[in-house]
């Protein structure tokens, strides 16, 4: 059946192209299919991640809220916003954290910041990236402890200067084999700590739990 | 080509071995296999893609024609990547977070189109899932292998992390070879991956030609390979 419409049609190019345009479209509702069925459960893991990285940023004697619902949404300079996860003991502010994206080697890299009131790093973890296996993946927690180097850092320590990789003339190590990736992420946390630093008034500043 | 199953299984873990033999799909061998737990992560996605590929292929094979054989399967391969990764990052979680890095690589490797056009594309759905079944643990073991003897020279480790990847059931694999080694850094590197394969393929050559000595005149029609002229494929 097919066989005979494909001999008789094969010099036809329509006929290819109608034939591609066929796979295309199935590829196409395959794919809109499985994005459905999947963007709910993704979006749950995303969020379960998130959960228990905040967690990890955030040591758990610092509050007695649930950093998890109590967030504060502030608009940049330039208009985007960045949400911070409060964390409060009493009712005061005494740390936050908040996610900084910023493109590594290959794909974006997503961080979740935690910071003191004074602006001093509690902890960094990578909620996602996509860089080589074996090289820049070494930023992951799970693989390698290099990111706990940026615990208890701050803009003052070290200077400003010292915010790079080792072989930029900083004080953080990059890993043998990946340079772009440690620079990315040293230059993300320290652009975080600017972003918290100009916007640490309004944000510590008391006020009701929830969302706002 | 035969249709025989053990055949096909020789084929994808030996005779025309993707690395070994056929030097494809160099570019994700060389990127992830600094060390054996890597390689096994990636040996097994890839193992998955290479299966479901061809199985897909050979149902659809009737409607690829000469033509538009190419973009159609590039498609169709794209398409079932993108579908295991969404699948495995919504309800296999745990095991996205150790290999999921590894699946969008899949796309560039150049063994899964070469199966797909001069296998999967002609045989009946079996033969064709079988084949990219043996191609891909044929796959693996080269990954493995490489990535064990770059280990140990690059870490004087083997098998770091492979609790991650297996669970903590496997944390026996963990192995320190060289206790408080400093690191070859080339070996890690590409460069090295590069050299270690060329020893790995002249190892398996005097091998094939020890056994080509030692075995007995072969039957008829079992090995009558030729010594493996370098590319088999472009």
């Amino acid at each position: 059946m097919f066989d005979t419409i494909k001999t008789k049609y094969r010099r036809n190019p329509v006929f290819h192209a109608v034939l591609l345009s066929g796979f295309a479209l199935i590829s196409a509702v395959l794919l809109i299919i499985g994005n459905q069925l999947t963007a709910e459960s993704i979006e749950l893991r995303r969020i379960e991640d998130l959960q228990f990285s905040l967690g990890q940023v955030i040591p758990a004697d610092l509050h007695d809220n649930d950093l998890w619902s109590d967030t504060r949404t502030l608009k940049d300079a330039d208009g985007t916003g960045t949400t911070y996860h409060l964390a409060r003991r009493g009712g005061e502010v005494t740390a936050a954290a908040f996610e900084q994206t910023t493109a590594g080697y290959s794909g974006l890299i997503r961080l979740l910041i935690g910071v003191d009131r004074e602006g001093k790093i509690l902890g960094v973890r990578v909620l996602a990236h996509t860089e080589t296996p074996g090289l820049g993946d070494k930023i992951d927690h799970a693989k390698n402890d290099w990111i706990l180097g940026f615990d208890d850092k701050s803009l003052t320590d070290p200077t400003e200067a010292g915010w790079k990789v080792k072989k930029d003339g900083g004080v953080f190590d990059q890993f043998s084999g990946a340079t772009i990736t440690p620079r990315a992420v040293v230059k993300a946390i320290h652009q975080g700590l600017i972003l918290f630093a100009s916007q640490k008034d309004r944000l510590l500043a008391p006020g009701k739990e929830g969302t706002s | 080509m035969s249709d025989s199953y053990s055949h096909i299984a020789l084929e994808g873990i030996w005779t025309n071995n993707i690395v070994f033999t056929q030097l494809l799909a160099l570019c994700p061998l060389m990127a992830v296999t600094d060390t054996a737990t890597n390689g096994l992560g990636m040996g097994i996605a890839t193992t998955a893609v290479l299966a479901a590929s061809g199985a897909t292929v050979s149902i659809w094979r009737h409607f690829i024609t000469q033509e538009i054989r190419i973009p159609a399967l590039v498609l169709i391969i794209a398409t079932l990547v993108t579908l295991v990764e969404m699948g495995m990052n919504a309800w296999m979680h745990q095991m996205y977070k150790v290999l999921g890095l590894f699946i969008p690589l899949i796309v560039t490797n150049c063994a899964i189109l070469g199966r797909a056009e001069t296998f999967a594309s002609r045989n009946w759905l079996l033969p064709a899932f079988a084949d990219g079944l043996f191609m891909g643990m044929g796959f693996t073991i080269a990954l493995v292998s490489l990535g064990a003897v770059r280990e140990i020279l690059g870490s004087g480790t083997l098998f770091a992390n492979a609790s991650y990847l297996l669970g903590s059931h496997f944390s026996f694999l963990e192995m320190t070879i060289v206790p408080d080694y400093k690191g070859f850094l080339l070996f890690v590197l590409p460069p090295g991956g590069f050299i270690v394969l060329g020893f790995l393929i002249a190892g398996r050559r005097i091998f094939d030609d020890f056994l080509f000595r030692v075995l007995p005149e072969p039957r008829n029609d079992a090995e009558d390979e030729p010594e493996p002229a370098g590319a088999a494929q472009s």
